[in-house]
């Protein structure tokens, strides 16, 4: 019999920071319910490293559970040595766009590659928010910036596809306007073994809504929904006509040797030459 | 277990400092390929699994320091090694493990820079950046070993003050120190301090910025211990535009150190309280040293040294008091003057203070070098 759900218990008496129509709060909500349905009454079993941006505060300090907040982009090496160390906890990761595929990407990219067994859940509101609306790696073309006064002029990365081909083993995107699916996406995430990914297309009225003329977070879920299409609509559909949409739904669900399940293995044939001097 | 058995050696540096590690208790490394540091991690990639402890190779400086402080977090002693070019990659989260009393090693195997330099010869031009690399304010424990012996033994040393004072420790290698290979002994455990850290008992709440050194829990512990770079206070609560909090905790961590620096400091002097001429010399360059001496005292000049094994904390009283006596303090390096400033600082005007600098292709400052410097001196004076 699972208690009902109450976000609080996975809390710190602590007023959250996140401004009114953040994104944050609906991913750090989709996130806690995820663990409520999965049968953790606490974060007991969960170790949360995160970078700088605003939703690296998602779990520090506010989740009741250890929560490492490391520098720009460095959250994926430091969960990493977290979990080789405790490979009995779930190491998860907390960043957003700029931090996880802008200055930390190398680090995202290997960490997929790899297969590394910990859950990065991207917080993508396609902008720097924190410092106030520059342009972001995922910005959409030709949206003025406050270092894009004319129109950014570099097309966005699609990190999810990345992750997926880069060999993660899990990877969907959704946005916030798909709580249910979101929530679903980061159930599956907690269970999977390997590298799994999140891209959460996530609103930011006043660094991002601002600069494309919506200022509340009901214009900019309007949006979401309005642009969104999911992955078997996109395939019919051409690189032109795609610009600008947020293609949603589950990109990779495999199963795919871990790493640490390949160092354990590394580990045993140290062991025997150790013996053998 | 495969720790080195007790007995005499010949071992090149590097490999040195890493069956050190594997001494101190050392569990996991994580590197980046560089020379002329990258033996470390070679070694520690077939030793320290043979040892229970995990090794990877990262993508990059910042992932293994990185991947270096999450593990230190687990409770694991940890350590990386690097050379300029990664040192200053490293510099984000050394200033990291600093703000987060993450006790870690970082062996920077000094090379000719600025840049890429001259990557597979000597120098001596990291000691400033090992003290001030980080931005803002910091306090710094750098050790600098001058033989395989002690690539060995202040690795070990490195990681005690690491986990005594909850903070990085560099161990300041060069190139030459880190290359050659010569006879060394490994003691007997029973022979061999290991420090530990402090750890919280189950009702404590404080882990941050303590007058004394915190305790420090591990994450999967149930301390529920939240970690941040940003000016937090003592439960690890971001305060980020507090100026009493800030104070508060900086003013403590850089304290942290300074106030345990008569207990930090290690040098080896010789006729410090009586000579004319004075030498404060560190690493590579003092093997030239110990001769130059003998060379002058065959020419009856009195000349006494200090070899700093602590650069940083810099023991400053030891500089003047021998400074009384010299006439001379020469200050010999691997680069175009560094501690050189700091020696001048200590001296206060006591003695004459002189360099002598050397850079380019890895060429040490010779014995003759040195000889003819002290000799001039004296003259001089």
């Amino acid at each position: 019999m699972t208690e009902t759900f109450t976000i609080r218990k996975y809390l710190r008496d602590l007023t959250l920071p996140f401004c009114a129509g953040c994104g944050c709060v609906t991913v750090m909500n989709c996130f806690l319910r995820a663990v409520h349905e999965l049968g953790h009454n606490d974060l007991r079993k969960f170790v949360f490293c995160s970078g700088i941006g605003c939703s690296a505060w998602i779990p520090s300090p506010y989740f009741e559970a250890d929560s490492i907040h490391t520098t720009h982009g460095r959250s994926i090496p430091v969960a990493l040595g977290v979990k080789l160390m405790r490979p009995d906890l779930n190491v998860v990761v907390f960043g957003g766009d700029g931090d996880l595929a802008g200055i930390g990407l190398s680090h995202l990219v290997h960490a997929a590659r790899r297969n590394v067994d910990i859950m990065v859940v991207m917080v993508n509101n396609m902008i720097y928010g924190m410092t106030g609306g520059q342009v972001a790696p995922t910005t959409p073309l030709g949206v003025r910036t406050t270092t894009t006064p004319y129109g950014s002029f570099d097309p966005p990365l699609d990190t999810v596809r990345l992750v997926a081909t880069a060999g993660a083993s899990y990877a969907a995107r959704w946005t916030t306007m798909h709580f249910g699916q979101l929530k679903e996406a980061m159930k599956a995430a907690v269970t999977t073994s390997g590298f799994s990914f999140i891209e959460a297309v996530s609103p930011c009225p006043p660094a991002f809504g601002k600069k494309i003329g919506l200022k509340d977070a009901a214009g900019m879920l309007r949006l979401f929904k309005e642009n969104s299409l999911s992955l078997e609509q996109a395939d019919k559909m051409t690189k032109e006509e795609l610009e600008n949409k947020i293609v949603v739904g589950e990109y990779v669900r495999r199963k795919r040797p871990t790493f640490t399940e390949r160092i354990c293995e590394t580990l045993k044939e140290a062991e025997k030459t150790a013996e053998e001097n | 277990m495969a720790k080195p058995l007790a007995g005499t050696y010949f071992w090149q540096g590097n490999e040195a400092s890493a069956e050190g590690a594997i001494v101190a208790g050392c569990r996991f490394f994580a590197g980046y390929p560089i020379t002329p540091a990258s033996e470390i991690l070679e070694h520690m990639a077939f030793r320290l699994p043979q040892n229970g402890g995990i090794v990877v190779q990262m993508e990059d400086e910042m992932a293994a320091l990185g991947a270096v402080i999450g593990a230190s977090w687990t409770g694991a002693k940890a350590m990386t090694a690097t050379s300029g070019p990664g040192f200053s990659l490293m510099q984000e989260l050394l200033g990291y493990a600093f703000m987060t009393e993450t006790p870690c090693v970082v062996v920077d195997v000094q090379r000719a820079g600025p840049s890429t330099g001259q990557a597979t010869k000597c120098g001596q031009g990291d000691v400033m950046q090992a003290r001030w690399g980080i931005h803002g304010d910091h306090a710094s424990i750098v050790l600098s070993p001058n033989s395989v012996q002690e690539m060995f033994e202040l690795t070990i040393q490195a990681f005690n003050l690491a986990e005594t004072y909850r903070t990085p420790v560099v161990l300041l290698a060069d190139e030459i120190v880190a290359h050659m290979r010569e006879r060394m002994t490994v003691p007997s455990l029973e022979q061999t301090t290991i420090a530990e850290r402090k750890k919280p008992n189950s009702t404590e709440k404080q882990f941050f910025g303590l007058k004394q050194v915190a305790p420090m829990p591990s994450v999967g512990e149930g301390f529920n211990v939240a970690v941040t770079g940003s000016t937090h206070d003592e439960q690890g609560y971001r305060f980020t535009a507090d100026p009493l909090v800030h104070r508060r905790l900086v003013r403590g961590l850089v304290e942290k150190i300074r106030s345990n620096t008569d207990r930090i400091v290690d040098f080896e002097s010789y006729k410090t309280d009586d000579c004319d001429v004075g030498i404060v010399c560190f690493g590579c360059t003092s093997r030239a040293v110990y001769e130059a001496v003998e060379l002058a005292e065959d020419k009856d000049v009195k000349v006494g040294f200090l070899r700093l094994k602590t650069i940083w904390p810099f023991p400053e009283k030891n500089v003047n008091s021998m400074a009384q006596t010299a006439h001379v303090v020469i200050v010999p390096e691997m680069n175009l003057g560094e501690i050189l400033y700091e020696v001048d600082r200590a001296v206060q005007g006591a003695a004459k203070v002189v360099p002598l600098n050397k850079i380019g292709g890895g060429e040490m400052i010779t014995p003759e070098e040195l000889l003819a410097e002290i000799v001039g001196s004296v003259k001089a004076s």
